[in-house]
């Protein structure tokens, strides 16, 4: 161990000896280092804000849609079948143990007119669960009630953005609205939940009627394009799955082998499926940083080996009054070592500080995570050890007669 | 074998070999190739210094010798042909036990004084013991002991720029012993000093030989600084041409009373 510190402080001379040279070489590793913590970081902000929007959706949520209706060997593409009925509603509750609440869902584009204003949104028809299923508070007003689905009545929950391109200034709970030219009560507003990490679609843009109501009045149709449903926790949502399949499967009188009429999408796989694309954007990032630490390794492994010419002499003095090989290896890799962690340590102070910039000039969310430092002071390390082991083997193969002579 | 030295010329036995003969060459060869020429560098060397001997070793540039210090200082290796140091057979070891041997048995010291600059002459003096895996306080407690012993206990701070030639050439002295070797390399010691120095450093050889019993091998090319050592031997195409005792031996003490004092 004294030996070590011995060398490092050896090392640590020899590099003061040429200070622009050793600064300049560190550059590379510093740029490097603070490279591949900015750029992970600004990816696993990205992946955290991802998973967030997901958590947005309803975390413990499943949604069944009516499937691709297969006529005649032509594929119809999902949300063409009429299977999906209330009564597969009903079913799911009764028969599903794993789940929680399930409601309905339909829709309809319309064109909505409030006094001079109109806005083209959509309609959802659903039951009053819905809002539960999807943790969806209200920002103003209340959601509609199980009287208001059974009788069917003209009453409508509005999104923020419809909110603000209908009503502007204007109060919304108790204005009349006209969907198809039919009157609705406004009862409730909801809070924005801003785009869906899945569609990318503007959640906010919708009005939500009693699923009877649309059905009855506006669609005309009874079947279902889609069902939330919640599961009773998180673990449980896969069990949720499979039971809504197979009692799905059994209703729609699906033989074994037959492609489902209906498909089952469940947000944890949601989440999964984003997380790992995030994961690849950070691992794509990470790449990109990581060579520029590697340019910087060559920066290190060429310094080193004009040190080791330029140093022949003395490595011929070292050796003829005992030093062995190793002790030669040893002394100029853990100097390239030295120049690579100093290199990383200044190039963390880079990162932390991009990290504590980017946010603040271009808004991106970043997460710096303890990983990604100490991986990238390990890496710089073992960057340090690859390039210098080549210039110090060098060093350490000399003949010492020859150095000894070497002007 | 006219020329070599009574004890050389008789057949070696382990048994005839006394306890303190410490170096002992056995018909050393040794060729380099030099593309598709072999050139003979040492055509059979046999020769044998025991403890407390101060030999000067000389020749013409091309005679050998350089190559005879090379391996004498395990920085190179018989083509053929035994060196046994202190009893141990150097000629079979590899690179590590050489440069162990090198650390533990030989105190160099070279005509360029090979300090190592911008490392105080403390540090320099050191080097060997860190080598040795000697611990710091003992390092330290030896290479002022050695620094003190050569004259220089007042310039331990001092980096080999702030130093004269002589004081250099006294650190690298200091440096050689403080690992106690067995024999103590010279190689033109004094070929970039001026003639006082010179004779200062050969008052320190022969102050270390005297009172130290320590074994002395110089080579040089004048013969004024080989009248400083007790036995002189000449090399001559590979071989050594002559072998003696000095008669009339210089004593560097009494050589310095006479030389005027130069400000150093």
């Amino acid at each position: 161990m004294e030996e070590i510190i011995a060398t490092v402080r050896l090392a640590l001379r020899a590099l003061a000896r040429n200070k622009m040279r050793s600064t300049l070489t560190m550059l590379g590793i510093i740029i490097g280092v603070g490279a591949v913590i900015a750029m992970v970081a600004l990816g696993q902000g990205a992946q955290e804000q991802v998973q967030q929007q997901i958590a947005a959706m309803g975390s413990n949520m499943l949604f069944v849609g009516a499937g691709s209706m297969n006529k005649g060997g032509l594929r119809m593409g999902w949300g063409n079948t009429q299977t999906l009925v209330m009564d597969d509603v009903q079913a799911i509750m009764r028969e599903c143990p794993a789940v929680e609440l399930a409601a309905p869902g339909a829709g309809a584009g319309a064109q909505v007119v409030f006094g001079n204003d109109n806005w083209g949104t959509r309609i959802n028809g659903t039951e009053p669960q819905y809002f539960e299923i999807r943790e969806w508070a209200f920002s103003e007003g209340t959601p509609f009630t199980q009287d208001d689905v059974t009788q069917a009545a003209n009453v409508a929950v509005v999104g923020e953005t419809v909110r603000k391109n209908l009503f502007g200034a204007v109060e919304p709970v108790g204005q009349t609205i006209r969907i198809n030219n039919l009157p609705f009560k406004v009862v409730g507003v909801l809070i924005p939940k801003g785009q869906s990490a899945a569609m990318g679609d503007d959640q906010d843009d919708t009005i939500v009627i009693p699923i009877t109501t649309l059905q009855k009045k506006i669609t005309g149709q009874n079947w279902l394009r889609y069902i939330s449903v919640s599961a009773k926790s998180k673990s449980a949502s896969y069990a949720a799955q499979q039971q809504i399949t197979g009692l799905l499967r059994d209703r729609h009188k699906i033989r074994p082998g037959q492609d489902d009429d209906f498909g089952v999408r469940n947000l944890a796989d949601l989440a999964g499926a984003a997380d790992e694309a995030g994961a690849v954007l950070t691992l794509l990032l990470a790449i990109v940083a990581s060579i520029s630490l590697l340019v910087g390794g060559i920066g290190i492994m060429n310094i080193m080996l004009v040190s080791v010419t330029e140093r022949t002499r003395e490595i011929g003095i070292r050796m003829a009054i005992g030093a062995t090989e190793s002790d030669v290896h040893r002394q100029f890799l853990i100097e390239a070592v030295t120049l690579s962690f100093i290199g990383g340590a200044v190039g963390i102070l880079l990162g932390l500080l991009s990290a504590f910039l980017i946010p603040r000039i271009f808004g991106w969310a970043v997460s710096v995570s303890m990983v990604a430092l100490v991986g990238a002071v390990v890496f710089s390390v073992l960057v340090g050890v690859f390039f210098g082991f080549y210039p110090a083997r060098k060093a350490a193969r000399l003949n010492p007669i020859e150095a000894l002579r070497y002007e | 074998m006219a020329n070599a030295v009574s004890s050389a010329v008789e057949p070696i036995t382990p048994a005839s070999t006394p306890a303190d003969a410490v170096i002992r060459v056995e018909e050393v060869h040794k060729y380099y190739e030099l593309g598709t020429n072999r050139v003979h560098a040492l055509r059979g060397v046999t020769l044998e210094v025991v403890r407390g001997e101060f030999v000067a070793v000389m020749g013409a540039s091309g005679s050998g010798k350089s190559t005879f210090m090379n391996i004498l200082g395990c920085l190179d290796q018989p083509s053929s042909g035994r060196y046994l140091l202190e009893g141990t057979d150097v000629s079979t070891l590899n690179k590590k036990q050489l440069a162990a041997i090198r650390n533990q048995k030989i105190g160099f010291v070279f005509q360029g004084f090979n300090l190592l600059a911008r490392t105080t002459a403390l540090e320099n003096t050191e080097l060997p013991a860190f080598y040795a895996r000697v611990s710091q306080q003992e390092r330290l407690r030896r290479a002022k002991a050695a620094l003190e012993m050569v004259g220089l206990g007042d310039r331990m701070d001092h980096f080999p720029s702030q130093l004269s030639g002589g004081q250099q050439q006294r650190v690298a002295i200091a440096r050689a012993l403080v690992n106690q070797p067995a024999i103590l390399l010279a190689d033109e010691p004094t070929g970039n000093l001026d003639s006082r120095t010179s004779v200062e450093v050969m008052e320190i050889f022969q102050r270390l030989n005297n009172e130290r019993g320590l074994t002395i091998v110089l080579v040089t090319h004048e013969l004024d600084i080989a009248n400083f050592a007790k036995r002189a031997i000449v090399f001559r195409d590979g071989k050594i041409k002559k072998d003696d005792l000095i008669a009339g031996r210089a004593i560097a003490e009494k050589v310095l009373k006479t030389m005027p004092a130069l400000e150093d």
